[in-house]
């Protein structure tokens, strides 16, 4: 689950992290009240996306008076903004940022996250912090450091200090530099993080360290373990529909095409989309009912997909592992109940108690167009969707 | 005859009373796998589908003599369930649970170290040598004993893959799915060398699926030590770029992770990519007649 740069801030905030003064409104606040309260200069006005580009996308603005701060705000609020990292349509802002502009002398880039070949947290720095850093780590490999942390010992003070001596930045103290990669560390384990971005991390007037941004994405399997984060998650970055897969904790993703599909497991999910294009279709979704889907879950899946009006036909592909056929029949013929269905339904049902599920079909008397293999399935679709 | 499990292998199942450990673990008698022990906490005494039930994966080995686990019990409980079997001195642990926390796999990982333990999964169908033992979730019937071995990062897509190798009179020696979470026990490459070393294995399906970069590095391990052929599949060729927060994934992985840079490395190894996933039984077929 994706935090907002603000939520980002208000944790780090609690592990003694240095982030600028500010706060976050949404529509109808007054911007230039926040300004006076800052009583600085200057304030940013950042828009909360949960998408990168923002600045190239229009979506920062620097304020000299508390008028100027709740017109770029305003100017914000409830429109959408395009970056590369959104869609054509881009993202609705619903929150501004407002927070003091820091001077700086130098953006670093800081970043943990989990490396998946060595299985273990990694600190990744920078001393090009700012827009280009995957352009730099492609340029000059070396310009960027990686230190693997160890999980149960956290980071070595000598980790620290060859960080240091790597990054070259002379007037940060040793230990401005330590408390701040021992409290990121600890922000990004409590909060089982997946990732933790600080880009760029400012080298201040003062010689301090303040994170000018936050980028935090939390590992959705740990979220049972952090009610506080329940009541932050916006899914702004997700379409109505993708918010009630999520309820039903469906793994969906809306597509351009017109073919829906229904499918058990991530990877047969892929390979189904992989097929329907090969045989010259286009999948309308990718969705996986999961490994252990519920009546309830296949239902509500089957009914999210013919609610989708630009599906012309249906392929479920199913091969039963601990998902049991006859549950995907079950809840097939449920939601058809509910809602009825009028496109062509092709269905490929192999494994787990599929002579039951074929047997529950048959006698519901539902019209189907039975497929023996993926291929077929694929073959079949495609036509019946054009 | 496979490879990590035989018909000699003892398996006991952790969560056999929960709804998934009992169903599984009557597909697994069905299918003549050695379950000799269940276990849940609080019903040791009893019996489940005529198995006795322990308190402990301990109690369990020192009566049973199991050697081997399949674990069903429920996420926030899988990393301790998987170290409380390797305290016990199982050597094969196969955890199927789906959706452990990230951070508990990497303190299982780092528990496992230099202990003689191996772990398959999480998040993974489990591993089944046709005719002789079934530990997992995987239907049974498609298997067929033979001779290609069968490594996955996906369940269902394996199980595809098994089918159309079946359907063709193509048996299998042994079955892996190693998860597609980004931390587990055992990799591509750890299997491939087990694979190459195995007598009843003649020839290699490897089948992977975008994200990270597993199928690099063991596209290095081909081209390098693996001399019987191998058939790849890499799923999610046309699956749309996801939205990618920061930079840090791409400083990390390079350009590996698409399906065009795993399907290269794995094309460069010598391996033999099916284009459509509806044929990889058929690309085994021409490259082993």
């Amino acid at each position: 689950m994706k935090v907002y740069e603000f939520q980002a801030k208000d944790i780090l905030k609690k592990y003694g992290v240095c982030v600028p003064r500010g706060k976050a409104i949404s529509h109808g606040h007054d911007a230039s009240k926040i300004f006076q309260e800052i009583g600085c200069n200057r304030c940013v006005v950042k828009a909360q996306a949960l998408a990168g580009g923002r600045g190239k996308g229009g979506g920062i603005q620097f304020a000299n008076t508390p008028a100027e701060a709740q017109k770029y705000a305003a100017s914000l609020l409830g429109t959408h903004l395009v970056t590369h990292q959104t869609s054509q349509k881009g993202i609705e802002i619903k929150y501004v940022l407002i927070e003091e502009a820091v001077s700086f002398k130098k953006e670093l880039y800081f970043a943990i996250t989990i490396d998946r070949s060595l299985q273990t947290p990694i600190l990744i720095a920078s001393i090009e912090g700012g827009m280009e850093i995957e352009e730099a780590a492609k340029k000059s490999p070396d310009s960027i450091i990686k230190e693997p942390i160890d999980i149960f010992f956290g980071v070595h003070p000598f980790q620290i200090r060859r960080i240091a001596s790597k990054l070259d930045i002379a007037g940060i103290s040793s230990t401005i530099l330590n408390n701040l990669i021992t409290n990121l560390f600890s922000a990004f384990v409590h909060n089982d993080c997946s990732l933790l971005e600080i880009n760029p991390l400012a080298i201040t007037v003062n010689d301090g360290l303040c994170a000018l941004d936050a980028k935090m994405d939390i590992d959705d399997n740990a979220l049972y373990r952090h009610p506080e984060f329940e009541q932050m998650s916006q899914y702004q970055d997700l379409s109505p529909v993708e918010v009630l897969a999520k309820k039903y904790k469906l793994s969906y993703i809306s597509l351009d095409g017109n073919i829906g599909c229904l499918v058990n497991g991530a990877g047969l999910a892929m390979a189904t989309m992989d097929i329907i294009k090969l045989h010259g279709g286009e999948p309308a979704n990718f969705l996986d009912v999961g490994g252990d889907a519920s009546l309830e879950q296949v239902t509500q899946a089957f009914k999210i997909i013919l609610s989708d009006s630009k599906v012309k036909a249906i392929l479920i592909n199913i091969f039963g592992g601990i998902m049991k056929c006859d549950v995907i029949a079950s809840g097939i013929i449920q939601a058809v109940k509910e809602v009825g269905i009028h496109i062509p339904l092709v269905m490929r049902l192999e494994g787990t108690n599929v002579d039951i599920a074929k047997k529950i079909l048959t006698n519901s008397g539902l019209s189907i167009i039975s497929a023996k293999d993926m291929k077929e399935a694929a073959s079949l679709v495609v036509r019946a969707s054009k | 005859m496979g490879i990590l499990i035989n018909k000699d292998t003892r398996v006991v199942c952790q969560g056999i009373t929960g709804q998934a450990g009992s169903f599984h673990a009557e597909r697994m008698l069905e299918y003549g796998t050695k379950l000799v022990a269940g276990i849940t906490p609080g019903k040791g005494g009893s019996t489940h589908h005529g198995i006795p039930v322990f308190d402990s994966v301990l109690e369990a080995t020192k009566n049973t003599g199991a050697n081997a686990s399949v674990i069903y019990v429920p996420a926030p409980f899988a990393a301790d369930a998987i170290m409380e079997s390797s305290e016990a001195g199982i050597e094969l642990v196969v955890c199927i649970t789906e959706g452990i926390p990230t951070f508990d796999m990497i303190k299982v990982k780092k528990y496992l170290t230099n202990k003689k333990t191996r772990l398959i999964g999480p998040n993974c169908p489990g591993i089944i040598t046709p005719d002789a033992c079934k530990i997992g979730i995987m239907p049974g019937y498609i298997h067929k004993l033979g001779s290609v071995g069968v490594v996955s990062r996906s369940g269902t897509l394996t199980y595809e893959a098994v089918w159309q190798l079946t359907q063709r009179g193509l048996g299998q020696s042994t079955c892996i799915g190693i998860g597609g979470d980004p931390i587990v026990g055992t990799d591509f490459v750890d299997v491939l060398r087990l694979f190459q070393e195995d007598k009843d294995t003649q020839a290699i399906v490897l089948i992977g699926e975008i994200g990270g970069s597993a199928e690099e590095e063991a596209a290095e391990v081909i081209q390098q030590e693996i001399t019987k052929p191998v058939i790849g599949f890499i799923a999610g060729s046309t699956a749309p770029p996801g939205k990618r927060m920061g930079h840090a994934g791409a400083i990390i992985s390079g350009n590996k992770g698409t399906a065009i840079s795993k399907i290269t490395a794995l094309k460069n190894a010598g391996v033999a990519i099916a284009d459509s996933p509806a044929d990889i039984g058929e690309t085994v077929a021409r490259l082993i007649k």
